[in-house]
């Protein structure tokens, strides 16, 4: 039984997206008989080349996707090099999870609601500094090069790129191999990046594509945060597949395609740019170089690193104060007038979305819960070693573009009769929750002393037993933070929802990014802060259970995540 | 036995012939309300503002609470996403169980669904309340952009596009098209009118165009050879206007509450309305101050009808006719045109009302900043759709890429 | 098939990882009440000897050989089954478990309640924690997590008993008080004790024989007390 939840797993999960892929590249090359295509056609392309605007929508999306990568890059980086082992790590590590926690969408409001010509941040300022009785006609939030796309998508990835390299610094010699770095006469930024960097990049390069990937074909942000005339490629995408002509099917099959080449061809961009960093790394290392003491570039990682911390968290804040606002004019720093009646009246129109998001955020979290730990036990009692290639596998979701194949997820479910329904959109949420909680779970369950399963199974223990009564019970903790990781992606997913659902279900998500469009500013904050609120609320639970149940048990504070 | 049957159907056949059209069968209207009961109804409706929202959770609530059916608002960015999905569905070959049973819709969209056989019905007529409707005086409750509406939707409310302006800042708001590309000219960035294919974006300049044209008569004709000469001077106006808006014209906003908005942080000197009472409701909600006023062109503006039509393979069509009736409703048409909620005129006739229905509609509160009916001016009707799709096409090549 | 002695046997080991052997070609007796010793450098394979013994090694060792207890072959058999308890190094005593449930953890099911809670009352007698059921065991001192560990390990019921090092990380005071009393308790119940350790002193104090394991694998053992190495090659003692 054990035995199949690999396989189980991988078709529950590949399965959709092979699928789906050969469902969005068939009618991008005419074939979609439902629509009456029936036979190879190249006209798709030519339809999608002839597009007005085209290249500005591919410029728009290669140039927000790699300046957001690369940006955020460098701020963990140079935010981890030039002030490792010091106080503002353990400050950024305490804000991490709320941050993180926060669904895009959230924090692409968030950021629009700061950092526009009427935003907060003008209004602080304004008339005393800058003397703008009225808002400046200035495009900041959104604007036309999609800056303020990038600094969305550097919010959201910087605490994510944070966590996944703090975890592989725990897990590699850092303190013994800075101290002999530092013994040898090199700067502490300068022996962090020689010796450490090369250490920890194996295991933050495949998240770093993820982040490309993402960045590349994010749309809901898009939606928020980039122009719309015209708009980058994702969005542009999904406007075709709306569009009441049914023909433009073909054109956005064929976008979508495009879409996956995009990513494709960057992502090996990306590669090369990394093997070429490589060798000029490796003779700067050698060169001997030993670096300044740091203090100006602490002052800068640690500048960037704070900024994008306190920008999100106010965006956050912003948000929850327009929900209570009754009456918040352009320049008042603050509401001149406060109100609960926005929570009051939204109270009705939030109870079948809100349930939605929860139900199906619940479900996808256990089931990906319970295929991961299927997979992992399996793993530890078969013997099997999973090797790197499986990470890539289970990386697939997050390397190719939502919106290249999910397209063709939804011509599945409709041939399954399954489109538009409850099980559906789980299954849709499940393939982006399902990678996430693997990522969670799979160190902190493989780092478990192994000893503790066999001394319990030398006590008599069938290996069921050993699973519900030791390994389950000790990494409670992890676990509930795996199930809180799983909640929180799918609360913050939108295509999968749009896609999968059929139009017939809304979560908060959905809401939210239908609202941000136009709308009323206080009704928009009572959605995105309620939709940044239950991925948090996961979170405290993760950590607060585990911490209540065991407060007798001092010895299960080494099993924190 | 085959006799038989082929004289009934003769006789069915004579009879359709000599009924009015949407007669055909009589709605039994016990048995939709007994099978209605228990339906869940997802109705697809354009989102993007927030009392509309409410109001229609409302609705949700007093159906449910009337009839058992539970309305479930698919929220749309643009109401062509629900024309795609029924046609989307056809095509595929789901003839029933669809996944859309009641569509907000006029205009291009109706047409679309119309031409192409994706309605249920003819039902509107037989429907209870459509007896108060006033079809005499505001004929668009039948003709709908020039199409005739055969019962295939059901008029739900009376839109004019008006304009909505704050009368502290502004004192003189541009009452004609030459004049708002004057006051563009003259007060750089402050001009901002929703991008295509938002309903307030495009009817602001289907506006355009009707003052703009030698001979307004053409847009009641479906556009031919003709569209090219007839809307030269739209394009030579918004060319002319366009570095003159709003982030010089390379952002716009996304829909007519977005305009609100940024009228109330001082980004622009008006908003653009398809509600009469829009101002009132918006000072109502705390969204506009209180010296928000309105403010219509003195040639008159577009009006309209706005509809709901169920799709010919709504899984809940019964459900669908009873939100569809309890929409006409005295009750939820007073509630409608009240600012406090939402500000939209009725469809019904005052006078085919009885007292208790006329009271609801004489205690609605007016609001400072509603215009009186005679100062709402004159209502020019909806060009043929054919010049707004092609609008459309022409404006994205032209502005929005 | 041998006589149900209670005795722990071993017969023609050999442990090699890589192809590389580690041990080769040990047999061994355990008498009941016995404790023998396997030393060896740290790499040596000692440890995951004990691992096959109990029936849960790393499958990248390749391993030969069988073993016997109570003239029983359970070379096959999976570890619960066994009966074989095994103390680490560390007591891994479950710290999300009191003391008492840690303890309750051993005794077979099939126990009933009041028995088990007698057992475990009993049991902590035994451990000179009488009382103990509720703590954490997260706040007792390594000597006292030591003897809760036997007891656990006692209260299973094992006919043998395999020692992974378990008195290595005790400060020098300690570590002979809690080595008397895991070595008595062993004698006491008559089970066969192998024990691994690269303490001499651990050695001298269990008095039975000692294997000690070479560089190549090879398995070199002395007689139970004093007297010179007898090097015997992959033989039989």
């Amino acid at each position: 039984m054990l035995r199949w939840f690999p396989a189980l797993t991988l078709v529950l999960f590949l399965g959709p997206v092979a699928a789906g892929l050969v469902g969005t590249w068939a009618p991008a090359f005419g074939y979609l008989p439902s629509l009456g295509g029936s036979g190879f056609s190249l006209d798709p392309w030519r339809q999608l080349l002839a597009e007005p605007g085209l290249g500005k929508s591919l410029a728009l999306s290669l140039g927000t996707g790699f300046a957001a990568t690369l940006i955020s890059l460098a701020i963990v980086l140079g935010f981890l090099a030039s002030c490792h082992g010091r106080r503002p790590v353990v400050l950024v590590r305490k804000l991490l999870a709320p941050l993180l926690a926060v669904p895009h969408v959230a924090v692409a409001i968030g950021f629009a609601f700061l950092a526009s010509p009427s935003g907060w941040a003008a209004r602080l300022v304004s008339p005393w500094l800058t003397g703008w009785d009225r808002p400046p006609d200035i495009a900041t939030a959104p604007d036309p090069l999609g800056i303020a796309l990038v600094c969305g998508l550097v919010l959201k990835e910087v605490p994510f790129l944070l966590l996944i390299t703090l975890g592989a610094l725990g897990q590699a010699p850092v303190d013994r191999t800075l101290a002999i770095a530092r013994s040898l006469g090199y700067g502490p930024a300068t022996a962090w990046a020689k010796t450490v960097l090369p250490l920890v990049w194996p295991q933050i390069r495949l998240p770093v594509f993820a982040v490309l990937a993402f960045s590349l074909s994010v749309v809901d942000m898009a939606l928020v945060l980039a122009p719309g005339t015209p708009p980058p490629l994702a969005p542009r995408i999904l406007r075709w597949f709306n569009d009441p002509e049914l023909g433009r099917h073909f054109l956005a099959a064929a976008g979508a395609s495009l879409q996956f080449l995009l990513v494709a061809g960057s992502i090996a961009v990306l590669y090369g740019g990394e093997r070429l960093a490589a060798r000029l790394g490796r003779r700067w290392i050698a060169a001997g170089g030993r670096g300044r003491s740091g203090r100006a570039s602490r002052r800068a990682g640690m500048g960037a690193m704070l900024l994008v911390f306190a920008i999100g968290l106010a965006g956050i804040l912003g948000m929850a104060i327009w929900s209570l606002a009754r009456r918040w004019r352009w320049p008042d720093a603050l509401p001149s007038a406060w109100t609960g009646d926005n929570w009051m009246r939204q109270a009705g129109a939030l109870a079948w979305p809100g349930w939605t998001t929860v139900t199906v955020a619940v479900a996808a979290a256990l089931i990906a819960i319970a295929l991961v730990l299927g997979c992992l036990e399996n793993e530890q009692r078969n013997g099997v070693t999973p090797g790197s290639r499986v990470l890539w596998l289970i990386y697939a979701p997050l390397l190719a573009p939502q919106i290249g194949f999910l397209f063709g997820v939804q011509v599945l479910f409709i041939s399954a009769g399954l489109d538009g329904s409850w099980v559906a959109l789980v299954w849709g949420h499940l393939l982006f929750v399902l990678p996430y909680v693997f990522l969670a779970l799979a160190d902190p369950w493989r780092r478990l002393d192994e000893r503790y399963a066999r001394t319990a199974r030398c006590l008599g223990a069938a290996p069921d037993r050993v699973f519900w009564r030791i390994k389950l019970p000790m990494l409670l903790r992890p676990v509930l933070f795996a199930l809180a990781v799983g909640f929180a992606v799918s609360v913050g997913e939108y295509l999968p929802t749009v896609f999968a659902g059929g139009g017939r279900f809304a979560t908060l998500t959905t809401e939210a990014v239908s609202l941000a469009s136009g709308g009323d500013r206080r009704v928009i904050g009572v959605y995105s802060f309620l939709q940044a609120l239950l991925p948090w609320i996961g979170f405290m639970l993760a950590i607060g259970v585990p911490a209540w149940f065991y407060r007798q048990r001092r010895g299960m504070k080494v099993f924190a995540a | 036995m085959t006799m038989r049957w082929i004289a009934g159907l003769a006789a069915a056949f004579v009879l359709a012939l000599t009924l009015p059209a949407g007669a055909q069968e009589k709605l039994d209207w016990q048995e939709v309300r007994n099978k209605a009961h228990g339906q869940e109804v997802f109705w697809n409706a354009w989102g993007g503002d927030e009392r509309i929202n409410a109001y229609i959770a409302w609705v949700g609530t007093r159906v449910k609470a009337e009839y058992g059916v539970t309305l479930r608002h698919v929220k749309l960015s643009d109401t062509a996403e629900a024309v795609r999905k029924v046609l989307a569905e056809k095509t595929a070959g789901r003839n029933e169980g669809g996944t859309v049973d009641l569509i907000w819709i006029n205009g291009e969209n109706f047409k679309a669904m119309k031409d192409q056989g994706l309605l249920f019905g003819p039902f509107a007529e037989q429907l209870p309340n459509f007896r108060y409707v006033d079809v005499e005086n505001k004929p668009t409750t039948r003709l709908d952009f020039t199409v005739p509406t055969d019962g295939l939707e059901a008029p739900w409310g009376m839109a004019k596009l008006n304009f909505v302006y704050d009368s502290a800042t502004l004192a003189n708001p541009p009452r004609g098209i030459p004049a708002i590309l004057a006051h563009a000219k003259a007060n750089p960035g402050r001009v901002a009118y929703p991008a295509p294919p938002d309903f307030i974006g495009t009817t602001f300049l289907k506006q355009a165009l009707y003052e703009l044209v030698a001979d307004p008569a053409v847009l009641q004709q479906p556009p031919g050879d003709n569209f090219d000469a007839v809307t030269g001077p739209l394009w030579a106006w918004l060319d002319e206007l366009t570095p003159h808006l709003w982030r010089s014209g390379k952002i716009y906003p996304k829909n007519g509450p977005a305009l609100i908005q940024m009228l109330d942080d001082g980004e622009v000197d008006f908003a653009i309305s398809f509600y009469p009472a829009e101002a009132s409701s918006a000072i109502a909600s705390g969204k506009l101050p209180e010296t928000a006023r309105t403010f219509v062109l003195d040639r008159g503006t577009i009006g309209n009808t706005h509809f709901v039509a169920i799709p010919y393979n709504a899984n809940a069509s019964e459900g669908a006719m009873v939100v569809a009736d309890f929409l006409m409703s005295p009750e939820a048409q007073a509630r409608k045109e009240n600012p406090e909620y939402w500000g939209d005129n009725t469809v019904l006739a005052m006078g085919k009302l009885d007292d208790a229905g006329r009271k609801l509609f004489d205690e609605l509160p007016r609001g400072a900043a509603t215009l009186a009916p005679e100062e709402l001016g004159l209502t020019l009707p909806e060009p043929h759709p054919g010049w707004m799709t092609r609008i459309e096409k022409t404006w994205l090549s032209r502005y929005g890429s | 098939m041998g006589t149900s002695d209670g005795a722990l046997r071993l017969r023609g080991v050999t442990v090699s990882l890589d192809g590389q052997p580690l041990i080769a070609g040990l047999s061994l007796d355990v008498a009941p009440g016995e404790v023998a010793t396997v030393m060896g450098p740290s790499g040596s394979g000692k440890s995951t000897l004990l691992s096959w013994i109990c029936g849960s090694v790393d499958p990248a060792f390749a391993i030969e050989g069988r073993i016997e207890l109570d003239g029983h072959d359970i070379t096959g058999t999976v570890p619960e089954a066994r009966r074989v308890g095994i103390l680490f190094q560390d007591d891994l005593l479950f710290p999300h478990l009191s003391v008492g449930e840690n303890l309750a953890f051993g005794i077979p099911r099939g126990v009933g309640r009041e028995e088990r809670r007698k057992r475990v009352a009993d049991a902590l007698a035994e451990a000179e924690l009488p009382g103990f059921e509720d703590r954490d065991p997260a706040t007792l001192s390594g000597g006292q997590r030591a003897r809760i560990a036997l007891m656990r390990t006692l209260l299973a019921e094992p006919k043998a008993l395999l020692l992974d090092e378990p008195f290595s990380k005790l400060d020098a005071a300690l570590r002979d008080r809690v080595r008397r009393f895991v070595f008595d308790h062993a004698t006491e119940r008559g089970l066969p004790t192998l024990l691994v350790t690269h303490d001499p002193d651990d050695a001298a104090a269990a008095d039975g024989p000692v294997l000690e394991i070479g560089e190549g694998g090879e398995v070199e053992a002395r007689a139970a007390g004093e007297g010179p190495p007898v090097v015997r090659k992959a033989g039989t003692i």
